[in-house]
């Protein structure tokens, strides 16, 4: 478990980079940091593993505040990606996959052997372990990022925009792979991004912040589409532009299935279980994504 | 040819000799230049400071240095250290700057990535920053073997034994043969230097081949004629 405990944070020049800050982050769920840039979100996230340091509250995992743990050893104890996978250009992809175990002092083989295994984890060529992070694509390099941050084995997983700087439809091959990886591995995860709709496809905690580092609101996903807590939230989740307001539309009669629209009347998807109808009331479960 | 072979064996051992006097100063310029550069790049003061007291040195002409350096060090006034610890001088005041740009062209996020995977200051220094830094170092090693092998003859009006022995007594004896000799061979010893060191980077720097950046780096290398670095 994580928490953030009156969590604030002040530069020398008076600026608030988050202010009061109360989280809850149970165990083997993913909670997702979202809010526009100056947000504080990185900020946050960074406390954890003690790369920033709040001027007053405390941050503790499992129960230990992390200021009373030894930056280096704490930073070695919890998986890290960050964007643009953030390799040592350096190191050949295995090496860099080892880096944490070796930093632990993990015997050379060991590790190397480790490093592969996870390659296969992360659905990686190992024909890919012995090349340069430069000689890989974008969402390549993301896969390593995920692997390295595996290395360890940490309980915990942090995630910094991995994968703001990767195309549309790898994102979200990233995205079903970390869901997938989540829920084989059990790990915590704390992900930041800036983008609401990342944010509701991968959390089960959805936090989301305004500039200055101020938590508008904590919740699920459904939660927070149904009752976003101000206007702030609502205009950030797209709500108040009519974005999340899904209709049914009468059955095609062609195929027989029902169409959900936005409010623009655009198609957003289709319903599965069509045994529910318009009109008879039931309300099938509609996600937005 | 009949001058060179007839005094073959003097440009030999004044070849050796000026090796031997190149050799020292290129390898002290780059073990005191590098910590001193990584300490400029941690703040504007920090480098404000150290690029522009080591870029003056490089302003300080070479003769009266030469001529100086004896009552300052305590050595002979014909002793070779003098020459070794002049040309040592100017190594640092051109590879300073160059070690700075190398260490300034470390990307910030792989340097965060390392702190965040739980590198030690320590360990991130001589893992990450040291080793990246090596191709914009190894650029700013080339420029300053060059230079010192250049300046090695002008320590022979000190009395130093180098082929600027070949340069002064030439002209004096007018044989265009030693002087074209002279010249020839400290090019010999800058070209092979310099493929030393390109056989060096591919050696220690495999990751960096077919880079594509070569020239941004030899750009980033420039002699420090110019001290306002204040900036």
């Amino acid at each position: 478990m994580i928490e953030f405990r009156g969590v604030t944070k002040q530069y020398p020049d008076g600026t608030l980079a988050i202010e009061h800050v109360d989280i809850v982050i149970q165990p083997r769920t993913i909670t997702v940091l979202v809010g526009s840039s100056g947000s504080g979100k990185t900020t946050l996230l960074r406390m954890i593993n003690r790369m920033v340091d709040p001027t007053s509250g405390q941050v503790l995992v499992d129960g230990t505040d992390v200021a009373t743990v030894d930056p280096v050893r704490l930073r070695r104890s919890i998986g890290y990606v960050m964007q643009n996978g953030g390799l040592l250009p350096h190191r050949r992809i295995v090496d860099n996959v080892a880096t944490v175990p070796l930093l632990r002092g993990v015997a050379k083989s060991a590790a190397r052997a480790r490093s592969l295994e996870l390659l296969d984890t992360v659905g990686l060529d190992r024909g890919l372990a012995d090349k340069y992070p430069r000689q890989l694509s974008g969402g390549q390099q993301q896969r390593v990022g995920v692997a390295r941050a595996l290395a360890a084995d940490p309980n915990i997983l942090l995630m910094d925009e991995p994968f703001g700087a990767v195309d549309p439809i790898v994102r979200l091959e990233l995205q079903t792979e970390l869901r997938r990886l989540q829920s084989a591995l059990d790990k915590t995860v704390v992900f930041v991004t800036h983008d609401i709709d990342e944010a509701f496809a991968l959390a089960d905690q959805m936090v989301i912040l305004r500039t200055g580092g101020i938590v508008a609101q904590i919740g699920t996903p459904a939660e927070v589409l149904a009752h976003p807590a101000d206007d702030f939230v609502a205009s950030f989740i797209g709500a108040d532009r009519g974005q999340r307001r899904l209709r049914l539309q009468p059955r095609d009669p062609a195929s027989g299935r029902i169409v959900v629209v936005d409010s623009a009347g655009r198609p957003a998807g289709l319903i599965e279980d069509d045994h529910a109808s318009i009109g008879d009331g039931a309300s099938p479960d509609v996600k937005a994504s | 040819m009949n001058w060179l072979i007839s005094n073959f064996d003097l440009v030999v051992g004044l070849t050796v000799n000026h090796i031997r006097l190149s050799v020292v100063p290129i390898i002290v310029g780059f073990v005191v230049a590098v910590p001193l550069a990584r300490i400029a790049v941690t703040g504007r003061t920090a480098r404000a400071v150290i690029i522009t007291s080591t870029s003056l040195l490089y302003t300080i002409p070479s003769l009266p240095l030469f001529v100086i350096l004896p009552a300052i060090i305590g050595t002979k006034v014909l002793s070779d250290i003098n020459l070794i610890v002049a040309l040592s001088i100017y190594a640092v005041a051109i590879m300073v700057r160059a070690a700075a740009d190398a260490f300034t062209s470390v990307p910030v996020d792989v340097k965060q990535a390392s702190l965040a995977m739980g590198y030690s200051r320590w360990q991130q220094f001589w893992r990450v920053e040291f080793p990246l830094a090596g191709p914009v170092l190894l650029a700013g090693m080339r420029v300053v073997s060059v230079s010192t092998i250049a300046l090695v003859s002008v320590g022979v009006l000190i009395g130093s034994q180098n082929l600027g022995y070949l340069f002064t007594n030439g002209k004096q004896r007018n044989i265009l043969e030693e002087v074209a000799t002279g010249i020839v061979a400290s090019l010999l010893i800058a070209l092979v230097f310099d493929l030393i060191l390109v056989l060096l980077g591919r050696l220690l720097l495999p990751w960096n081949r077919k880079n594509g950046s070569r020239s941004a780096q030899a750009d980033s290398v420039r002699l420090p004629i110019t001290v306002g670095d204040v900036g």
